[in-house]
């Protein structure tokens, strides 16, 4: 147990590991929904901590790596427009649509701002009425209900010149997606933490008792990590499939009411396409009729769009657990977070991207010191 | 952007109607909305996610978790400037250096 002195409580983390190495004695497959999760994974070498017969298994938990390539080349054709300040997270800058990124967008003198929050672009709104404002409202459950929350201020407010592109996605039609695919090998679920402090617990008992899987909601800090994996493990080895909390300092069973209302109010389900995996049936957000003036798909008008997906790039394989980034030929050759083919690269949180920085090429490497994330 | 991060409630002000909080992260203090924990005070420590608090966190699990993203730079790639970083990772170096908003 090499890395343990990178744990904020070495010993806890011993004693996790240990219980985990007494239990396991058959091999299970555990999939970590999380990017967040992944990344904690990678850098602190938990898998490599683990006994052989536990394995991870990444999953499409990044929301930058499964916005559709689609739906990144509109956010850059949107961008482009001479009368449009276009606002986004700072992570989305380089994911690369079919010909260029966000980058590139602005210094090609585009109008792109870096805001911290949705409620950042609206304020650029008001202050500059003259122009339209775009804000790309990406993510899963836990950065939606921020969206939505933007979307009712600025109509309650009057904020006409504010508009969202939107591309929010759902995490349990993943899970469910998962679970149908042919090749799956997926036998428990450590589900996402925060995305749970807002949605709950209560959409998952289902899926868990018709998929006979074992759900656990984690954390992903190492030490959550850790004790969800335990927990998982030990449900596994005793045959049971129950939805249970391993992160009940964020987590509770309802999640937060006040953001599920606004949810609700804002926006309706839809299919959505997630890049690298195709279109997951009730898998996203969308601006609820009474809110359509503010998409702004409609407002722009960019549909049409035709997207170019780089050949070598197997990131769809990757965010559905079926390859691990390293068995793809342009990992680390054509493809690094410098000139990244796929958006699992560019991204953080992406698998592509965690194991170039911290175990760079050679599978057996520990987790590099001086590797800093990159975002 | 997915990491949501705690931190503690420093001032709380009306703003057009809603309940808004000046949130400390260890160090870089944010303009963070109340709307989803609408009964948060001053001194209390929330998980916060893009400008809104989330839930309620104690006081101890949110310190250790800021000291762990102080170390692994988690709080650098939340809070610091999108543009120079993107710029490293695309191997230019601007011209004019990009603006970040305000
Ligand atoms: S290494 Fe690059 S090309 Fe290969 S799957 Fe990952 S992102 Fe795509």
């Amino acid at each position: 147990m090499k890395y343990l002195a990178e744990f904020q409580d070495p010993g806890l983390a011993r004693r996790l590991l240990d219980d985990i190495h007494a239990t396991a004695t058959r091999p299970w497959a555990l999939m970590e929904v999380c990017g967040g999760q992944t990344h904690s994974i990678i850098r602190h070498g938990i898998d490599q901590l683990l006994p052989e017969q536990v394995e991870l298994i990444h999953g499409p938990g990044c929301p930058v790596c499964v916005t559709p390539l689609e739906m990144i080349d509109k956010a850059l054709a949107v961008a482009a427009l001479p009368e449009v300040t276009f606002c986004s997270f700072g992570d989305m800058l380089r994911v690369p649509g079919s010909g260029r990124d966000l980058f590139r967008v602005k210094s090609e003198g585009g109008d792109v701002r870096v805001v911290y929050s949705p409620l950042d672009a609206l304020e650029i709104a008001r202050r500059d009425p003259g122009r339209q404002v775009v804000f790309f409202g990406i993510g899963f459950e836990t950065t939606a209900p921020a969206n939505a929350m933007v979307v009712h201020q600025a109509r309650r407010l009057g904020v006409r010149n504010f508009s969202l592109l939107v591309s929010h996605v759902r995490v349990p039609p993943a899970i469910e997606a998962i679970m149908r695919a042919p090749h799956c090998r997926v036998q428990a679920f450590l589900a996402a933490g925060h995305v749970c402090s807002v949605m709950g617990t209560d959409e998952y008992p289902e899926l868990a008792a018709r998929h006979k899987v074992p759900i656990v909601v984690t954390g992903f800090e190492p030490l959550d990590v850790l004790e969800g994996i335990r927990r998982t493990v030990h449900q596994l080895e005793r045959g049971e499939h129950r939805v249970d909390n391993a992160y009940a300092r964020a987590v509770r069973a309802e999640g937060n009411p006040a953001a599920r209302r606004m949810l609700a109010e804002v926006f309706e389900v839809t299919d959505r396409a997630w890049r690298g995996i195709g279109t997951i049936p009730a898998s996203g957000w969308r601006l609820a009729h009474a809110y359509r003036d503010f998409d702004a798909e409609h407002r722009f008008g960019v549909t049409g769009v035709t997207t170019e997906e780089p050949a070598a790039c197997r990131s769809g394989e990757v965010l559905q657990g079926l390859i691990k980034p390293r068995e793809c030929a342009a990992f680390g050759t054509t493809c690094t977070p410098r000139t990244p083919l796929g958006a699992t690269m560019v991204s953080s949180e992406g698998a592509c991207a965690a194991y170039y920085l911290y175990r760079r090429l050679d599978p057996a490497a520990p987790p590099s010191k001086e590797a800093a994330p990159v975002g | 952007m997915c990491l949501a991060v705690p931190g503690k409630v420093v001032g709380i002000e009306e703003r057009d109607g809603t309940r808004m909080a000046r949130v400390d992260f260890g160090g870089a203090v944010k303009d963070v909305c109340l709307a989803y924990l609408p009964d948060i005070e001053v001194g209390d420590y929330a998980i916060v996610h893009v400008g809104f608090a989330l839930q309620r966190l104690d006081e101890a699990a949110a310190l250790a978790t800021l000291d762990l993203f102080a170390r692994i730079g988690a709080l650098e790639e939340e809070f610091g400037d999108a543009w120079s970083r993107a710029a490293a990772e695309a191997g230019v170096v601007p011209a004019e250096p990009l603006e970040d908003i305000r």
